[in-house]
């Protein structure tokens, strides 16, 4: 019988943020991404996340030949990481090389795509794929969607490409009576297994971890580790999902974040019956155990774990409207520059800046966007849009103009 | 003429935040003309390098941009406690009425003239002390101002005041003496109405449209769209929800109209949230606060401009857009409408018929063309130096009065 483990996947990315791209700007420039402060920020957070954590798990990874791990890495990552920290990127496949750590399939452009073009969708997919043979030689063979954002449909659709596994969200309201710590088949589905995100676990490191107004802070390695024991009993699989930069830039090194998962992970490999699993090592492990079904989209955020934070105003909706609307014009072009910013333009957290559900979470959305309000970003986003329009009208005569 | 003008402002360009400036800026510079001696007290420091005409006082060390903080229109939020601070617009006040007592000693005025509730407390004290007529000058009230709403008591106040103490009052149209009749009990005897002006040599001052700075307004000029425009403040004052909505249901008849949205305030955000709940976002240009040539050029990418004023005392901005080639459609709630003829006018509630006047601007040339032509005819003949006469009968009217 297989040992009950950890499943740690990190997320890793990065956006093409717009400059305050104005009315002035618009048929006359096209540089709508920010390259400074794209640059700053990556440095910034190359010098406060990816560097040390990469140590770090380069360090776990000697130690400890149990220990495993998943990420997935944007293209715009990979971009971002390419022209402006390519020792980061050497970092990456260091780990890779390991063969202990696998990368998980997603889109390129970290998009929503699959909620609205479904042909743009699976491009992404398949451009990242290559990408990532490309840059670290592996192929991917588990998916992730943007925001964990995940329906049946998504299930099926991954099954018919090809994927073995896929990960989700293990909400409450869904699960019920279930537990998250088991291996899942998606309604619908024969040949796909499916992981479910212990929030609870993941949160108390992810959000948690440095909040001195949580009753549990501070958070220990032995306190930590009698949590996660206790969720392995009679279990298969604790699946530990968050963002990459949980480690540095949202729990920042002095809550003592990189000790504490260093002691952690030595704690629980400590106890023989545990064990740390890839993604792909959990679905081998494990037989789905019984059927799960989400028919609505549940993702990763906020209290609603909907997708409300990125297409639920009326701003976002019109940006997703006009952003999708123009695919087919652009991609007939086959101009490479405009279809590129097209893309970018579609990564999530361009929407994510519009959202003005300034509630509980609120201060996430605040914390996260580079503009003054919401409004801005939209606007800045609008402008976009507009001269995406012009190239096509001016460059390439087709579409047409519309405000 | 002949006379010392102590002339109590808040504003004067470069350093206006609107319309104001503006007025006081041209209507002093054709006294001057005329021969009179003004003295021009703002309350910030700043340089005014094109004004030789005139000498402006700096009532306080404050800098243009601080005051805009608590700009011109700005309902002011009182607090006691710091009655001489800076920081405040009531402290400002305080410190602009103690630099005009020492002021007046030297310059002796003939006449005070003051504008708006700014500067009436300033004016009623200068006439105190020196016994001079004071003339009050109302470009705004703040039942205009503050839109439906019912406005800040203490400014109303200090409205009343200055017009029961005035010697004479000026308005600056039929509409804002309506105002002072009815909501502050003012007799029609003691009102003159001198409307504003539009000094064309000022706009003549080389300037040439640069048809780059909007150039995707121009691609779409070129497809056959028709851009209106608004250049103003985002307040409750100026109507835009109305217009935005109008602008909606234009666009349902007419999908070939584009709306330019110039200028700023605090109701950007919900104009802008309006725009995508009707799914016009992408038909409706935020330009932000716009100066200079982004502001010329704005009138000029422009077709029809649109002064959709809840209330608005006079409204040089639409006499500037007819200048620049617009058809203007224009509240009846707008001063600037007693004046023009060869202009749409509507009731500022009437989305419908905002919305039918301008699709049929937009889709005939000949209209669009006999309206532009003719309204160039009409604001060519309102001149500030027929204001700078108006002004001087009431300042004489102002004497005489306090000589019996």
């Amino acid at each position: 019988m297989s040992k009950r483990g950890i499943v740690l996947y990190l997320h890793v990315h990065q956006p093409f943020r717009l400059r305050n791209y104005s009315v002035f700007d618009t048929a006359l420039n096209h540089d709508y991404f920010d390259d400074t402060a794209n640059e700053q920020i990556f440095k910034k957070v190359a010098d406060k996340s990816y560097r040390p954590m990469n140590e770090l798990l380069i360090k776990l990874l000697d130690k400890h030949p149990e220990f495993k791990l998943s990420l997935s890495i944007t293209g715009s990552f990979i971009e971002q990481a390419e022209r402006w920290a390519p020792d980061v990127l050497d970092s990456f496949k260091k780990i890779i090389a390991t063969g202990r750590v696998e990368i998980v399939a997603e889109t390129y452009y970290h998009s929503l795509a699959f909620f609205h073009d479904r042909n743009e969708f699976e491009s992404q997919v398949k451009i990242h794929q290559d990408k990532i043979f490309d840059v670290f030689g592996v192929r991917t063979s588990v998916f992730r969607n943007t925001e964990l954002a995940y329906n049946d449909q998504l299930a099926k659709w991954a099954e018919e490409y090809g994927f073995k596994g896929i990960l989700a969200e293990g909400w409450d309201p869904i699960l019920q009576w279930r537990s998250p710590n088991m291996v899942y088949r998606p309604h619908g589905t024969k040949n796909i297994s499916l992981l479910l995100k212990n929030y609870r676990l993941s949160d108390d490191v992810a959000f948690r971890f440095g909040d001195k107004n949580w009753v549990d802070w501070p958070l220990s390695a032995d306190k930590y580790n009698v949590w996660v024991n206790m969720a392995a009993d009679n279990s298969s699989v604790v699946n530990l999902f968050m963002d990459y930069e949980t480690f540095g830039e949202h729990q920042w090194q002095d809550t003592g974040i990189f000790d504490f998962y260093e002691d952690f992970v030595s704690k629980w490999l400590d106890n023989p019956i545990n064990t740390f699993y890839t993604v792909s090592g959990a679905i081998e492990a494990f037989e789905p155990v019984a059927e799960i079904s989400m028919p609505d989209t549940v993702t990763w955020a906020d209290t609603e774990r909907d997708l409300t934070a990125w297409s639920g105003n009326s701003m976002q909706q019109e940006a997703l409207r006009y952003i999708y609307s123009m695919s087919d014009d652009i991609i007939r072009t086959g101009d490479e520059s405009l279809i590129q910013d097209w893309r970018k333009l579609q990564t999530s957290d361009n929407f994510y800046y519009m959202c003005t559900k300034w509630f509980a979470d609120g201060d996430v959305h605040a914390y996260f966007s580079p503009y003054e309000s919401p409004y801005d970003a939209f606007l800045y986003y609008l402008n976009a849009i507009r001269d995406l329009r012009y190239r096509l009208h001016h460059d390439h005569h087709t579409g047409g103009l519309n405000g | 003429m002949d006379m010392n003008i102590l002339m109590l402002g808040w504003e004067l360009p470069p350093h206006n935040s609107g319309g104001l400036g503006v007025a006081c800026y041209q209507m002093s510079k054709a006294l001057a003309l005329q021969g009179a001696k003004i003295d021009f007290v703002v309350p910030y420091t700043a340089d005014h390098p094109e004004i030789d005409f005139m000498t402006v006082h700096c009532a306080t060390e404050i800098s243009p941009l601080d005051r805009y903080n608590f700009g011109a229109y700005d309902i002011y939020k009182e607090n006691s406690k710091h009655k001489n601070s800076l920081n405040n617009m009531r402290g400002l006040q305080q410190r602009y009425i103690k630099f005009v007592e020492k002021l007046i000693k030297i310059t002796k005025p003939d006449v005070i003239h003051c504008h708006d509730w700014l500067t009436m407390e300033a004016g009623i004290r200068a006439k105190e002390i020196t016994g001079c007529p004071l003339v009050v000058h109302v470009h705004a009230t703040e039942f205009d101002r503050s839109g439906s709403r019912s406005g800040n008591q203490l400014v109303h106040d200090i409205e009343y005041n200055g017009l029961m103490m005035a010697d004479r009052i000026i308005a600056v149209s039929g509409i804002t003496k309506g105002i002072i009749m009815d909501k502050y009990q003012i007799p029609d005897s003691k009102i003159e109405i001198v409307h504003n002006a539009i000094d064309i040599d000022d706009l003549n001052d080389g300037y040439k449209y640069d048809n780059k700075t909007y150039k995707y307004m121009e691609a779409l000029k070129k497809e056959g769209y028709i851009v209106v425009s608004t250049i103003t403040r985002f307040t409750i004052q100026k109507g835009l929800f109305h217009f935005i909505r109008a602008a909606a249901k234009a666009n349902e008849k007419y999908s070939k109209l584009v709306f330019l949205l110039a200028g700023d305030g605090e109701q950007r955000d919900e104009l802008i949230k309006l725009a995508a709940d009707l799914g016009i976002a992408d038909k409706v240009f935020f330009t932000g606060f716009v100066r200079g040539k982004q502001w010329r050029d704005a009138y000029s990418v422009s077709d029809i401009f649109v002064m959709s004023s809840v209330s608005e005392p006079f409204g040089l901005t639409a006499l500037e857009a007819a200048h620049h080639g617009n058809a203007l459609i224009i509240t009846r709630q707008s001063g600037v409408g007693e004046v023009l003829k060869n202009i749409f006018k509507y009731d500022f509630w009437q989305e419908d018929v905002l919305a039918d006047q301008m699709i049929g601007i937009a889709t005939s040339k000949a209209l669009r063309e006999s309206l532009t032509n003719n309204v160039k005819l009409e604001y060519a003949k309102l001149s500030w130096s027929d204001v700078a006469l108006s002004l001087s009968k009431v300042y004489g009217v102002a004497s005489r009065k306090q000589t019996i």
